[in-house]
Order: C-alpha cells, then structure tokens, then sequence
C-alpha cells in the first residue's frame, strides 16, 4: 500500500489562505480521520489529495512520488462523496462498473467484479435499479461499492454518512469499520462528527482554522489534548472549562478560581507549580466527575443543577458553578432537584490545565 | 350545501373574464380560420358570400405539386436548422462551460444575434450574400476565388445558413443553463473513475442533459416550421420555389393568388404538424415528471 506524505500544503482562493502549510504522513493501511468544525479546511484537504483543488503550494508525495500535477484518475485513488454523486442515469451495476468500463476491462471480470462487490454490500437484488429508485442508506452503499469495484489504493471519504439519519448512520458507521478490516487499504476520512473520528479512526487529525491542531491515535488525544480546542472538540458531552489561577500555599498547589479550589497531585501538581500564579482554564470531563457528598472540599466541585436532560440510564445535568456552567452525568435512579446544589468528586487524572491566554496544555 | 357550492364556484368566477377573452381572441380568429378552409373564398367577398366547398381545399392541397415542394423545402429547412444548429449550440455549450475571466462577456455576446428583429437579420444577409457588392463575394474576389451566387444556386443553403447565425445562440443559452445546473459531485465522481474530458461528456454530460436537450430542439423545431420574415426578405422564395417554405406560400396564396380558402386549408395543415409536435412535447415532459414522481414515491416506500 502506498505511503501518503503532505508536505507544507497551501491553499489560497484569491488572496484569502484557508491552508496554512498541512503536514501529514499516512501510513500503510491505517484509517487516518480528519475531523474538525466546517471551514476548518478538512475537506479542502482532501479534495486536494484527490486532485479535484488545485494546491497553491507545497507537494503531495504518494510513495515519495510528487503528485501535485497528476490528474485524479492517475493517483490510483476511489472516493466516496458527501451526497453519493451517483449517476442518475446508469443503473447500480453501471454506476459501480463505469471505472472498470473506461479500463476496457473484459466484461466477465468486469461482471465478477461487480457481483461480487454488490454481494459483500447486500445490493444483490438492486443490480437493476437507477439510484432514483434506491433509499438513502442503499445509495450510500452504491457509492461505497463503486469505490470497491476500483481497487484503488487510496480509499477517500468525504463525510459519507452526514446525509443519513441517526439510525443508518450508526448502521453504516459499523459496516464501514467491517470494510476497512476487510479491504486493508488507506482510508482518508474526512468528518465534522467526533463520534465517527473516534470509532473509526487509527489516526485522529484534528484540524481548525487551516491547522493541523493535533494528530494522534483517538485514545492519546482523547486523553491528552494538547490545547483547549481539542479538549473541547472530542468527547461527548464535551469538556467543562472553568476559568481560575494556579495558586501555591501550605506546599501544595491549588487550581483556584470563582466556586471551586482544588489541589493538585501528583504530576499535575509538579508541572503546574512552573506556572505558579498564573491564570489557567481548568478542563475536566464530565466523565472524571463523580457524584459523591462527602468528597473533600479540595477535591471537588460543588454545582447547583440548573436543568436536568433524561438520557435513559444516565441524566446529562447542566449545572452552575460560579460564573462557568458544567455538564455532569448522573445515574438516572439518584433523585435531583432543580436548583438542589451537588458535590461532584474530581478523577485527579481528569484534570487538564490550559494557559488562560493561549490555550496550550500546561 | 348552497354556500360550498358557491365556494366551489369562485375561482371559476375570477377566472371567467380572463376566459372570455381567451376565447375571442385566440378559438375566433381559429374558428374562422376552420371555417373559411371549407369555403371557396377571395378576398373581394365576405366570409358569408362564399361558396361552401367542404373539403375541396383539403384535397386539392393533397395532390398539388407546389404544396409538396414547399412543404417539403419546409421539412429540409427544419431539418438541417435544428441538426446543426443543436451540435452547434450543444458544442458551444460545452466549450463555454467554464470559469475563465471575460467569459460572461463572450456569453452576452453570443446571444446578440437572437435579440435583432428578423427582418433586419433578412436585410443584413441579403445585403451580405448580394452577389456583386455582398460582403462574402467580395472577401472570395479579393483572396482570387470565383464568386458564389449565394441567393441564386445556393438560395436554401443560404437562408439555412442565416438561421443557424440567428438562432445558435438559443439551443447555446439553454444547453449552457442545462450544464451549470448538472450535480459537479458526479462529475467529480468522472474525473476520479478515471474519465477523461471526452468521456466525461459522452457519458456523463449529454445524457444528463437529455431532457433539456430533447424540449430545446422540439421549440426549435415547431419555430423553424414557422419561419417567415428572414426568407420573405432575403429570397421572398425564389429562385422559382426553391426556398418558398410553408409560412411564406400560405401569405402568397392568400395575397397573390387570392385564394384565402386555400390559404386557410394550408395553414390548418401546419396547424395540425405543429399540434402533433406540441402534443409530443407535453406528452414528453408529462412522462418524464410521471416517472419523476413514481421514483420518488418507490424511494419513500423504502426509507
């Protein structure tokens, strides 16, 4: 499998620069996302490694061979679009063999092919009908099959399943990651869904403003974020930050600010007495939040219940703590009143410190 | 019961006066044109003066040599305007189809000649084909080739060919709106199966636009059958009735030879081609929205 390698990609559309110089390995067979709010360039990215915009600077390498120049056709890649792009005027089985069509491919194993594919897809039956005649989840499914009959090299998705409801998008999401074990292939998949990065991915690139944030498997960022954008941006519900000031006293040190004053442990403490006095967010999960009345003081956080969404076995509780307002999860079987104030016990792993000014982990 | 009636009658109110003058202007004027077919009528005498003939007219039209030579030099026009001027047009299209700076001028541009009234295209082509001072004559001369007689030997050839320049430009707008409005994801999806250019449009573009392409060509196609002014200026039919299409030897037998019964028998004629072309046109887009709807229902049923 080849070995993709971006190297300082700029992109500009007139004299606005929405790429900022990408750096990007992708190594063999792994499942690279990129995920990242709408505009953040991710797509554009991607476009680019097919061939479809053109890069203003910068190379793209596949094997170590500048591609820069090569029409989309000649960089042995197969892509699956936000809306399918099917062609309305073929039939599933024309849509799926038209690659293979242009190759003048012999027709039995064009044939082969295409049933096959179709067959691993569940599009068996569908051979026959004009994607006008299909649902929503079975188009996708045609515009990932004729992506298969290719046998491309590089696999490309741009947001497949943002079209699709709640339901086929778990659904698909499952039968995707079934393909990619079975296709052993690069997946470049692009998505604004952190969910989707999360399950899929090998390799997780969080991208904002036309910069790579940070890029790493799905745990290490998850656990390590390397700034507040991507702390906030995966996890769901996402990270509380609280907004406070690093604080030496008695020997120990304490992230204090509006409504709480915690002490550190450990290596947080360590690393955050460098930065002593200065003015940090604090950034903790709901998940690293536990209901518990009799935590220390110095080790939780006590938050008036503002509203509380049922979610099933759990209850998301939108809290108050100071000025700063706080997601936690609650079992839903622990009776809460609004307005009642809780005390949460905080995972002395769970904490994160962001500089206040730049937004870089401590 | 009496106020649901009322209610169910008051669209058809409002619509009544627009109705009424539908009527006088457009079933009258038609009316009378049936009538008079069936009479053996000249222009001296009122409508009620004339003989009733029945379908005299008709008949003698069926097996008058004249009638078939324009109805046919009609059919030839028809023909080779439409063919060429959709390759054209569609071809332009596809050439145009594209973001370079300046191209909204040169597509503004491509359209003037629509916009011109058809007697001034007649006169500017007459003049352009006149065989001594005709601008083409005169370009031949100067590079040392033989004059053409363009209006004589090559009348038809001509006339089709002012009415390619006139009307390209119609088949390029609407090819040019059918193209930008194509879904760019599935040719994107070309590109990356590895479809060049050409195929691109082989496979992708003119089967997608087929549908604007097939209503375009069938306008086209019932305005060519009508087509008089250009002609009527540029050759008034000769020479003798080489280029005397339909339109033009109704209004002459209807001025020069007096026969207004016959004229109105012969405009029945092409009234009832165009109907049939008409009726093919709605009957096209009818089916195409009926099997719009019955996909979009099978894919409701299966969501």
């Amino acid at each position: 499998m080849p070995h993709i390698r971006l190297d300082k990609l700029i992109k500009r559309y007139g004299n606005v620069e929405v790429l900022h110089g990408i750096e990007l390995e992708m190594a063999d067979n792994e499942f690279t996302v990129l995920v990242g709010p709408s505009g953040c360039g991710k797509s554009t990215t991607l476009r680019m490694i097919a061939g479809l915009e053109d890069v203003s600077e910068g190379e793209i390498y596949i094997d170590d061979k500048p591609v820069k120049h090569l029409e989309p056709k000649d960089r042995d890649i197969a892509m699956v679009f936000q809306d399918y792009a099917l062609y309305p005027h073929m039939n599933v089985a024309r849509n799926m063999s038209f690659a293979l069509r242009l190759q003048k491919r012999p027709k039995a194993e064009i044939d082969k092919k295409v049933r096959d594919v179709a067959a691993t897809l569940g599009l068996s039956d569908y051979l026959d009908r004009k994607p006008g005649e299909l649902s929503g989840g079975q188009r996708q499914r045609v515009a990932m099959g004729r992506a298969l009959t290719r046998d491309a090299a590089t696999f490309l998705f741009d947001e497949p399943l943002s079209n699709l409801d709640a339901k086929l998008r778990g659904q698909m999401r499952a039968e995707l990651a079934l393909m990619s074990q079975r296709v052993q292939k690069n997946m470049i998949y692009v998505t604004h869904d952190q969910i989707e990065a999360m399950t899929l991915a090998d390799r997780i690139v969080v991208m904002h403003g036309g910069v790579i944030q940070q890029q790493g498997a799905p745990k290490e960022l998850f656990e390590r974020p390397i700034n507040k954008f991507v702390a906030g941006f995966l996890g769901m519900p996402p990270m509380n930050f609280l907004d406070g000031q690093i604080v030496e006293r008695d020997g120990d040190v304490f992230v204090v600010g509006d409504g709480f004053d915690l002490r550190l442990d450990g290596p947080k403490a360590a690393a955050a007495r460098a930065h002593s006095s200065k003015d940090v967010t604090l950034g903790v999960r709901p998940s690293d939040l536990r209901y518990d009345a009799d935590a220390p003081a110095d080790g939780s956080l006590s938050l008036d219940v503002l509203v509380s969404e049922y979610v099933g076995a759990q209850s998301v509780l939108l809290c108050q703590c100071g000025p700063a307002k706080v997601m936690v999860e609650l079992g839903s079987d622990t009776p809460v009143a609004l307005g009642q104030t809780l005390t949460f016990a905080v995972n002395a792993g769970g904490i994160h410190l962001f500089d206040h000014k730049t937004e870089v982990a401590l | 019961m009496r106020i649901a009636m009322a209610n169910r009658m008051t669209p058809y109110m409002f619509m009544a006066p627009a109705a009424v003058i539908m009527a006088i202007a457009l079933l009258y004027p038609l009316g009378y044109m049936v009538w008079g077919s069936f009479r053996d009528w000249n222009p001296s005498q009122s409508i009620g003066e004339a003989e009733f003939v029945g379908l005299k007219n008709y008949i003698f039209l069926w097996s008058d040599p004249n009638f078939h030579e324009s109805l046919g030099v009609t059919l030839r026009f028809a023909f080779f305007v439409v063919s060429i001027e959709m390759v054209l047009g569609v071809g332009l299209a596809l050439l145009l189809d594209r973001d370079i700076r300046g191209m909204s001028v040169l597509r503004t541009m491509f359209i003037l000649p629509m916009m011109i009234a058809p007697v001034v295209v007649g006169l500017m082509w007459r003049y352009m084909y006149h065989p001594t001072i005709g601008t083409f004559n005169r370009f031949l001369e100067s590079i040392g080739l033989p004059k053409v007689d363009w209006l004589g030997d090559y009348a038809l050839t001509s006339i089709i060919i002012a009415d390619i320049w006139q009307w390209t430009p119609f088949i390029f707008i609407l090819s040019l709106a059918a193209l930008q409005s194509l879904p760019r994801s599935a040719l994107e999806a070309a590109r990356i199966d590895g479809a060049t250019p050409w195929q691109q449009i082989i496979h992708i573009k003119l089967p997608l636009m087929m549908p604007v392409l097939i209503v375009t060509g069938l306008l086209r196609l019932i305005d060519a059958f009508k087509v008089l002014e250009v002609i009527l200026v540029m050759t008034n039919g000769g020479p003798g009735l080489s280029t005397e299409i339909l339109a033009l030897r109704i209004s002459r037998t209807a001025t020069e030879f007096r026969e207004l019964g016959v004229a109105a028998a012969m405009s029945n004629y092409l009234l009832i081609l165009l109907l049939l072309l008409t009726v093919a046109m709605f009957a096209f887009t009818r089916w195409q929205e009926a099997r719009a709807a019955k996909l979009r229902m099978v894919v409701e049923d299966d969501d």
